[in-house]
């Protein structure tokens, strides 16, 4: 050890900072990157050609009227009773709730609504009269129409509680108990006959105009109801089975983002339904409040080289050793 | 008017102009061989600098089959062959891209690669994975098959929740191609270069534990398996 090779970490911080005046060696950025591209593309085409890339076909409405079409029945039901998720979501689809907050914060509501979903009209109304229906279904969206709103929020509410009564008719239109549900059952027939056929996917996706390419009213129905869940779930697509970085099939995803999927992993954040308390509060607002720690990950992550102890590990841990062994053993190291 | 005035070389000089300024500016800063170096320190001599290159290169792959999808569309790929291809090539050299990237990050986070004025380099390698992230997702959303219904209807409910929902509406296809072909990956391409152009203006840092030779009158390796302070 010598005394003379002391430096101040001040003195230290002055030499990184300095041009090296110590040995070279021959470099060639050039040929590096001339390798690089070469062994990069030739793994690139070899996965390429050996596993090609995911593709699973969209989810329809044809393939959710044929597949499933009690729960298709039961969503337009939801959606005409308002009590589908993009019924009450609130902003930016609509006013029916504040949405999430993080504490007094309702970041939801600062941009308004600017995406506006009426859920009755729009998924089921609107679609339904885009065609020649049924006489039943003409007469329904007729008799719905005329009809005030309490009175179509009468029929809709009852009819949408008897359905999903689990000790009765649980989700079957067949065993629902008889009483004045208006035109619903007719409405919701008509919209799963409508998709049987093709023509809903064609109605909702247009929406009605030549040229379309926002998918929002359609994805979101797409998600009131229990299909496109299921079909998620089945390829462990939840968030609370790190859902965000995987993709269906047996594909690697998106792993960078593993920072941010292990949050929802947490306990706090996947309360049971019937939980109270301050575990409902973190698991009802955990979109946003995620991602507030993440921001917080953010510029901590930015700030590293400035914050005690996260600059300080990689001299406590010398992984770095393994990197410049040649150098060390060849020059000799020094403790600052 | 002068006729053939010859430029004057290097940033030995006096400049006239705005662009004469910026001219000098860029030389003193960094001069063509401190940009395309023919040596570098000894200590550059291990596989983990390779992944900051092979970041690089991933990304130019990535960014060449995307220009090539762009142009077919975003559909081309469920219903042609080649289209399907190139869509493999983009997909790979995404995921290496990203593999590469973590990898150097962690790599430049355990050499403490921040020292000696490097801080801004690190943040903007911060700001290239972030921005990154980004393009990775806005890619995964215009895929037009179930990930992308998937990805955008469960990602919709986080931007809604930060208050950007209603700007910047990831269940509208239209707009996220937007996003995807252009100011993100132009974002991407000018922090990597600033990334690499500082990389290149301060030099590769030198060993965590590395004896400054400039005062080291001192210690001859062979006598000093490590000087200690």
């Amino acid at each position: 050890m010598s005394s003379k090779s002391r430096q101040s970490r001040k003195e230290r911080e002055a030499f990184f900072s300095r041009p090296w005046s110590g040995p070279n060696r021959h470099y060639d950025i050039f040929k590096e990157g001339g390798i690089a591209l070469l062994v990069v593309t030739v793994l690139v085409v070899a996965l390429s050609a050996l596993f090609s890339s995911p593709d699973d076909p969209a989810l329809t409405f044809k393939g959710w009227a044929q597949n499933d079409g009690n729960t298709l029945y039961a969503t337009a039901v939801a959606e005409l009773a308002g009590t589908s998720d993009s019924a009450g979501y609130g902003p930016p689809y609509n006013s029916n709730s504040d949405g999430v907050s993080l504490g007094p914060l309702f970041l939801q509501k600062w941009g308004g609504v600017t995406h506006p979903i009426d859920a009755a009209n729009d998924f089921v109304i609107t679609p339904l009269s885009s065609q020649v229906e049924p006489n039943d279904v003409s007469a329904a969206i007729k008799q719905w129409n005329a009809a005030t709103p309490d009175q179509q929020a009468k029929w809709a509410g009852d009819y949408d509680t008897a359905l999903n009564d689990q000790a009765g008719a649980a989700g079957d239109p067949t065993k629902v108990p008889a009483g004045d549900y208006g035109p619903v059952p007719d409405l919701a027939k008509g919209v799963v006959a409508m998709a049987s056929t093709g023509a809903y996917d064609n109605a909702m996706t247009g929406q009605g105009q030549f040229f379309q390419t926002d998918q929002t009213k359609q994805l979101l129905l797409m998600g009131d109801g229990a299909y496109l869940d299921d079909a998620a779930t089945a390829d462990n697509l939840q968030g609370n089975t790190w859902g965000m970085m995987n993709e269906a099939g047996s594909w690697p995803g998106q792993q960078w983002l593993a920072f941010a999927s292990v949050w929802y992993q947490l306990p706090a954040f996947n309360a049971p339904d019937d939980a109270t308390g301050i575990t409902r509060t973190l698991t009802d607002n955990a979109d946003v409040i995620i991602a507030a720690i993440l921001v917080l990950l953010l510029v901590t992550f930015l700030f590293t080289p400035y914050i005690p102890v996260l600059r300080d590990l990689p001299r406590w841990i010398p992984l770095h050793r393994l990197v410049w062994k040649d150098y060390y053993t060849k020059h000799g190291r020094q403790t600052t | 008017m002068s006729h053939g005035t010859q430029a004057p070389a290097g940033a030995d000089f006096e400049p006239t102009t705005w662009t004469g300024a910026a001219r000098r500016k860029w030389m003193r800063t960094l001069p063509p061989e401190k940009l395309l170096p023919e040596t570098q320190p000894s200590y550059v001599a291990s596989w983990i600098y390779v992944f900051g290159m092979l970041t690089l290169v991933a990304m130019i792959i990535a960014i060449a089959s995307g220009v090539v999808l762009t142009l077919g569309g975003v559909q081309w790929f469920h219903e042609s062959s080649v289209g399907k291809f190139m869509n493999s090539l983009h997909y790979w050299s995404v995921q290496l891209f990203f593999l590469f990237m973590v990898v150097h990050l962690w790599g430049k986070y355990w050499m403490a690669a921040w020292r000696g004025k490097r801080a801004l380099t690190w943040a903007t390698g911060v700001l290239a994975f972030l921005t990154a992230v980004g393009v990775g997702f806005t890619g995964y959303v215009i895929t037009t098959n179930f990930n992308a219904q998937w990805i955008a209807f469960e990602a919709k409910d986080v931007m809604n929740a930060i208050g950007v929902g209603s700007v910047f509406n990831v269940t509208n296809l239209g707009q996220m191609v937007t996003f995807h072909v252009a100011p993100l990956p132009i974002a991407l391409v000018v922090i990597v270069g600033m990334h690499v152009l500082l990389v290149r203006k301060r030099g590769v840092v030198p060993p965590l534990e590395a004896i400054d030779p400039d005062a080291a009158t001192v210690v001859a390796p062979a006598e000093s398996a490590e000087v200690a302070s």
